[in-house]
């Protein structure tokens, strides 16, 4: 017996979007710490930490996030370790953020000029006062826009979760098709909360993008 | 003709010595075998057709640009033997740059007081005092609280100018300070430099400034294709040059 698409079962799929906002605000956050660590490896002097960085930015930029997922989740039953969807799908989403953002910021780092770099060395600073005190605030300013970008990225992303059986908002749209068989309905509404979730962000993004433009042509 | 109070003004230390000093990008060679000593006090002019190496030449004194070849020893130091000489030699030695490379996030007191205060671990407040002597002495104390893009060009170059000698360097080196400047602005960055000079500062100056180098220098270096084709005093630097490549070179600048 067929159940209809009611109230109850658009309450189900959007209280499962708080999952989706709360995996995606942990791969945010992890993302950030090893975003960060990833990209000031990747621009150091030291060739050992930029090879290990570049590395592993590509082992995740080249295999799909899907794998990344089966591989975090099933790898640790065969070591083991017994981790929940929960924790599978924080932790793979975690490194591939930091991949991601590693390999934006390293791009923004670089892109701070060569004359800053060389009169904060012609004064002495050491790297990390350089760093820390001249290239990062202005890596900052041009990271923005592409950070919040790519966050937009990473809620999507967390969909994936949904087949390795961690119930976010598309497993919640999946079970709720399963009962009524009314997918269109289902699958558009699921659509909608991302949408909702997401073209803020976008919204944010561009207009960044576009006062960081209107900055910069001063 | 180097006069007596030139001679006695300048003292016998050397304080920049380059010997045998090569430099390659690739394979190809933009510092040939310079040799170049400097004495406490010394104003040096050094000009050239440009990719002669002049530029470079200076950027090889405080590392910014490493020298395959050759030593340089600045104020007793070797500028290749290790990271910690090196730091003790951008510590003596101030910078000023075409593109002023002022920190755009911060205000003009605050790029003033970074390196002192992370550099040489002065304290806040004697940052802060030191700062605004310097940028009285640039005659920019009003604009402390500004940021650098609220300045006019000669304003941030001056700035950076204040900025190098918060640091107290030994040494100035400028390349091409007023390059990138509108003519309006020249007069107003080469007269801070002739003040420094005046007080006996040690620089070496890479500027298309020719009446700027005949007032201040004490010594011009004429460089091309890599190597150090002439040096002499301004007087006898502009009116008897030696070498075909001067000669070109003055005619091309000075025809105007």
């Amino acid at each position: 017996m067929l159940r209809q698409f009611g109230t109850n079962e658009f309450l189900f799929i959007l209280a499962a979007a708080r999952w989706t906002v709360l995996l995606s605000l942990i791969a945010f956050a992890g993302g950030i710490v090893g975003g960060l660590a990833i990209a000031l490896m990747r621009v150091s002097p030291l060739k050992i930490l930029s090879a290990t960085a570049g590395g592993f930015i590509q082992v995740f930029q080249g295999t799909p996030l899907l794998m990344q997922l089966f591989l975090v989740f099933f790898g640790a039953n065969t070591l083991g370790l017994d981790l929940n969807p929960w924790v599978a799908a924080a932790i793979a989403l975690t490194l591939n953020a930091s991949a991601f953002l590693g390999e934006i910021w390293r791009g923004c780092i670089q892109a701070v000029p060569r004359g800053q770099w060389e009169a904060a060395g012609a004064l002495g600073l050491h790297y990390p006062s350089l760093m820390r005190y001249i290239i990062l605030p202005q890596a900052f300013k041009i990271a923005l826009p592409p950070t919040v970008g790519f966050l937009v990225q990473l809620i999507k992303a967390t969909s994936l979760a949904a087949i390795i059986g961690f119930t976010e908002v598309t497993r919640a749209g999946q079970i709720i098709n399963n009962a009524t068989f009314k997918p269109f309905l289902v699958f558009g509404t699921v659509a909608a909360i991302y949408f909702a979730l997401c073209w803020p962000l976008s919204h944010i993004s561009m207009r960044l993008e576009r006062r960081f433009a209107a900055a910069s042509a001063r | 003709m180097s006069t007596m109070s030139e001679a006695s003004r300048l003292q016998d230390e050397i304080i920049i010595r380059m010997e045998d000093v090569q430099k390659w990008y690739g394979t190809f060679q933009v510092l040939k075998d310079i040799n170049l000593k400097v004495r406490t006090g010394e104003r040096i002019v050094i000009c050239g057709p440009s990719g002669s190496g002049k530029s470079t030449l200076i950027r090889c004194i405080n590392r910014l640009e490493h020298a395959q070849k050759g030593r340089i020893i600045v104020d007793n130091i070797d500028v290749g033997a290790s990271s910690r000489d090196l730091d003790a030699v951008r510590r003596e030695v101030g910078m000023v740059f075409q593109q002023f490379n002022l920190f755009p996030h911060m205000t003009v007191l605050e790029n003033c007081m970074l390196a002192p205060m992370k550099v040489r671990g002065t304290s806040k407040a004697q940052a802060e005092a030191t700062a605004r002597k310097y940028l009285t002495r640039v005659r920019i104390p009003d604009q402390a609280d500004k940021y650098p893009a609220q300045l006019s060009g000669g304003q941030q170059q001056r700035v950076a100018i204040a900025r190098a000698l918060c640091m107290s360097p030994k040494i100035m080196l400028f390349d091409e300070p007023t390059s990138a400047l509108d003519p309006e602005m020249v007069k107003e960055v080469l007269d801070t430099m002739v003040s420094l000079a005046e007080e006996g500062m040690t620089m070496l100056c890479v500027t298309h400034e020719m009446g700027f180098a005949r007032s201040v220098a004490d010594r011009i270096i004429f460089m091309d294709r890599g190597e150090i084709v002439e040096e002499g005093a301004p007087d006898t630097f502009f009116s008897n040059p030696q070498h075909e490549r001067t000669r070109n070179f003055l005619g091309q600048i000075l025809s105007h």
